[in-house]
């Protein structure tokens, strides 16, 4: 993976660098140690790694736009994280850049039941904003696997989903507000407590813009009234092409299921390995749907889609009768990630989405390429909303390995291009798919996606190296090239 | 008078954009026309018109997505997705009415490029939240596309947010991808009478809080209550508190009974399904106000639980009428023309209570005067300027029609 050529002078100014940041902040909250910098080598793509120059720790709104100015007037790239969490190395240090760690924003601003919303800081986690409303019997939800650890800033800068997204929606669905310091140190706020945000939808922009645009140093989400109940249901089949269509009906008949999750035989077994959820070990594939809402309505459409599944050929379906259970049945769900990383010393996974119709036949061409690879591959994934996890698992002590898996993953991305889907669900371009991108999108396409980046960040300072396989200068991309003549197509209706 | 273009595909629009860019031409950009007067008025010696615009390009019911041509009517889709008992969740309007316009030819791509969302706006999310994909061509005169056809997706910048809510300054849209959702089962609205509307936005903030799941929540003041064509809503000539359900039809019933219980206290009265629809079409087509032609609008968005005390503040410098909808997150105003000062104190009002305000509705010397859309706070404008330019820097597209320089 390559990175920009890292900036020499830059390296070599460190003392100063670190001497500007600290007076800007608290001597403690810049790190310049390499053993203390060790943390922040990489993010969740661990596989790539670099030290940063340095990170800083800043504590208020003020104290980023200091460090952005200074950065920008001095040439310095910046990299903001959150948790570091990021599947996609989004996050990942550069050589010659300040890592701008948001860990010191870790406070709830304001709860507003009355509009519904609360107000954090970007270094709050998910789960964190859920448990300052639960006791009255509210939650947020967009719930990625990681939310115990992933920051709701991180969150905003990937756009991130979870398994009950099918119904709630992705994060940009249930964000209301953002404060944003522009790499020229400027601060601005985009929406409010309101519904809709006044002007270009910048709010909507920046969600998913992987820390390219700016840093995001205060967030309002939307909370929701906890549903009346939630009852989940485990149907197994004995093959991928059942589960598939099966799928396809309980969308086609109408019914929107909280979430709609789907397993295949490798992954159903390490799942029930390793945390007993009591998953049928017999089939091919697992489907675990969940309907949550008003009771009447939970019962009536459970029964639905029984009914649904018995058509789809299911082999067996079990339904929860306690809260307990329910939970029992996501747990090997949510455990399955772990559950895989036992059975193989490496997991690498993956994140394209499908149109749900070609649900079989990528499982199917999936199966081919495994063996041609020679590399087993464990599918967990949001089948609701055709958002594929392959896990491909590999061994890096074993040489040409990790390379053979990355091509693997990058066959896997084209193949769900080339059905009309995309490279990446919920989890990021960042330096792991960038190379990719002129897969989906044409020069045309890109060029007015950096045409927008220049709009924020002219000088291409702010976590350069990601998303876009070729970085052009603004000034270049903002030539214009004139071609004259009359109007054309004189032959037009004219009114 | 402008001249006006009228484009059956892409490539002639294209063509056209390239050459009104080397020309230097400004073009104004419309999609069905059904909203005229919208936006600051804005004079160009051609005018696009994208209503040819009207493939179809996909509908596959069980994927729930939609690709078509930018220039497909409303009508048009309703009657398509109706075949499969599906809809655009975020039931988009038609303005049509309340500018004055007597034919229904609002488009897809007008009502996306201002980011209009009806009453289910509170559930279901606005209409920039269901654009799987977007295809336009920029003032630069290049075709660019973003997004895709599949719901998650979070591959490169999402353009398709910038380009709804842009009122056609950064770009012609020419295809979108949208996302159909099933339609409701059973509708049902709960009508609470006689409430002012301080207590009603109370009341709808109540219902907003229950796990119930409303899916509208609106108020209309006893005067604008007696505008409806739905005789169960205007006969009791009080006001009216809407709160509507939707849902499979035992689940409605259940609900509705749990509400009756909870505003006990108050008259009610029940609207069920084609009566609860047309009641809903109303407020989400500003039918109170389509009547009163001579009257300037607003449209108000604002944190749902000030909606009653923002009425108020304005009313006590002007005197107007105003309804709620989004359980008071949205606020239609009518006022007399006459009060020329009105935009400082709905403004001002703003001010302390967070949101913004549109003048929808108004004759052009009234729009060239006042500002339409909400004045920004200065870095916010400079950076929207700077979005403008990398669409748009020959300010060819709709150039002055949302702010001066955008
Ligand atoms: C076990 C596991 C399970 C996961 N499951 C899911 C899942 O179910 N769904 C899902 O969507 N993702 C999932 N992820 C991916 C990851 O958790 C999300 O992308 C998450 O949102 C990242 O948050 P973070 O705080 O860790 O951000 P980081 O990893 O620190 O940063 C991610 C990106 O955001 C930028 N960034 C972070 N904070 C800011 C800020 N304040 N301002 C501007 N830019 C910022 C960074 O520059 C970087 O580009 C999973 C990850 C792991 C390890």
């Amino acid at each position: 993976m390559r990175l920009p050529e890292p900036n020499k002078s830059v390296i070599a100014k460190k003392p100063h660098i670190v001497a500007a940041l600290r007076s800007v902040v608290q001597d403690e909250n810049v790190i310049e140690d390499p053993e203390a910098l060790k943390p922040y080598e990489c993010d969740g793509l661990s596989a790539y790694r670099q030290l940063p120059l340095a990170v800083v720790l800043p504590e208020t709104t003020d104290q980023v736009s200091a460090i952005l100015k200074y950065c920008d007037a001095e040439g310095i790239n910046v990299v903001p994280r959150g948790a570091g969490t990021s599947l996609s190395g989004g996050a990942l240090p550069l050589a010659d850049g300040v890592l701008l760690s948001l860990g010191k924003f870790n406070r709830i601003l304001d709860i507003d039941y009355a509009n519904r919303c609360v107000i954090a800081q970007p270094g709050v986690t998910n789960l964190a904003i859920t448990n300052a409303v639960e006791t009255e019997g509210f939650y947020y939800a967009p719930d990625p696997s990681s939310q115990i650890a992933c920051t709701i800033g991180g969150n905003v800068a990937e756009n991130s989903g979870g398994v009950h997204c099918l119904k709630y929606g992705l994060t940009t669905n249930n964000l209301l507000c953002v404060e944003l310091v522009l790499m020229n140190g400027e601060v601005v706020r985009v929406g409010g407590k309101q519904f809709d945000s006044e002007g270009y939808d910048i709010l909507g922009l920046i969600t998913g813009s992987e820390g390219l645009l700016g840093v995001i140093t205060e967030v309002t989400v939307r909370i929701l009234r906890r549903p009346e109940t939630a009852q989940a249901m485990l149907i197994g089949f004995s093959s991928n092409e059942d589960a598939g269509a099966c799928v396809a009906s309980v969308i086609g008949s109408g019914i929107i299921p909280a979430g709609m999750e789907m397993m295949d035989k490798l992954a159903i077994h390490a799942a029930d390995d390793f945390c007993s959820p009591g998953y049928p070990r017999d089939v091919e594939a697992l489907l675990i749907v969940e309907l949550d809402g008003p009771s009447a309505e939970v019962t009536e459409l459970t029964a639905r889609v029984q009914s649904i599944a018995e058509c789809s050929h299911a082999k067996s379906i079990s339904i929860s009768s306690s809260e307990s259970e329910r939970q029992q049945f996501w747990t090997g769900r949510k455990a399955a990630f772990p559950a895989v990383g036992r059975i193989s010393p490496d997991y690498y996974c993956m994140d394209g989405t499908i149109p749900r119709s070609h649900l079989a036949r990528v499982l199917s061409r999936m199966n081919e390429l495994s063996s041609e690879y020679g590399l087993r591959i464990a599918n967990v994934f949001h089948a609701g909303d055709g958002n594929l996890h392959p896990l491909i698992l590999y061994d890096a002590n074993k040489p040409g390995h990790l390379e053979r898996a990355e091509q693997l993953g990058a066959d896997i991305l084209r193949l769900c291009v080339e059905v009309g889907g995309v490279l990446t669900g919920e989890h990021g371009v960042g330096i792991e798919k960038r190379d990719l991108m002129g897969i989906m999108f044409n020069d045309s396409d890109l060029n007015q996606q950096q045409r927008v980046k220049c709009a924020f960040d002219p000088d291409g300072r702010l976590n350069p190296g990601k998303v876009f396989p070729t970085l052009h200068r603004c000034a270049e991309l903002g030539r214009i090239h004139i071609h004259g003549g009359q109007i054309p197509f004189p032959d037009l209706p004219r009114f | 008078m402008a001249e006006i273009l009228k484009f059956y595909n892409e490539e002639q629009l294209c063509g056209t954009i390239k050459w009104a860019a080397s020309a230097k031409e400004p073009l104004e950009v419309i999609g069905g026309c059904s909203k005229p007067g919208l936006g600051r008025p804005i004079s160009t010696n051609y005018r696009l018109d994208l209503s040819g615009l009207t493939q179809i390009d996909s509908y596959q019911p069980d994927e729930l997505v939609l690709s078509l041509g930018a220039g497909v009517t409303l009508v048009e889709i309703r009657t398509l997705l109706k075949q499969n008992r599906q809809e655009l969740a975020f039931e988009p309007p038609d303005y049509s009415s309340l500018m004055g316009i007597s034919t229904k030819t609002a488009t897809i791509g007008g009502v996306i490029s201002c980011n209009f969302s009806g009453p289910r706006r509170i559930k279901a999310g606005a209409a920039r939240d269901h654009i799987l994909g977007i295809r336009g061509i920029s003032g630069r005169g290049e075709i660019f596309k973003s997004g895709g056809t599949v719901v998650k997706n979070v591959t490169g910048y999402d353009l398709s947010k910038l380009l709804a809510g842009s009122y056609g300054t950064l770009s012609a849209i020419t295809n979108l991808c949208v996302r159909v959702l099933p339609a409701a089962e059973t509708t049902s609205t709960l009508l609470l009478l006689g409430l002012n509307d301080a207590d009603a936005i109370d009341a709808l903030g109540y219902a907003a809080r229950t796990s119930y799941e409303p899916s509208g929540l609106a108020h209309l003041p006893r005067e604008l209550a007696l505008h409806c064509n739905v005789p169960d809503a205007a006969t009791p000539s009080t006001s009216v508190t809407a709160i509507r359900i939707e849902g499979p039809p035992e689940s409605v019933t259940d609900r509705i009974h749990s509400l009756q219980k909870t505003y006990s206290h108050f008259h009610t009265t029940l609207l069920c399904e084609e009566s609860s629809r047309t009641f809903w079409q109303e407020i989400r087509d500003v039918i109170p106000f389509s009547k009163m032609l001579n009257r300037v609008v607003w449209r108000l968005s604002v944190p749902p639980s000030a909606g009653a005390k923002v009425v108020a503040e304005i009313k006590r410098h002007v005197s107007c009428e105003a309804f709620y909808d989004w359980g008071g997150g949205l606020i239609w105003l009518a006022l007399d023309p006459k009060e020329t000062a009105e935009s400082n104190h709905i403004r001002n009002t703003l001010k302390t209570h967070g949101g913004h305000a549109l003048l929808v509705r108004a004759r052009a010397d009234i729009r060239r005067q006042t500002s339409v859309f909400q004045p920004q706070p200065s870095a916010l404008h400079a950076l929207s300027t700077r979005i403008k330019d990398s669409f748009d820097p020959l300010r060819i597209l709709n150039p002055g029609k949302m702010y001066k320089d955008i």
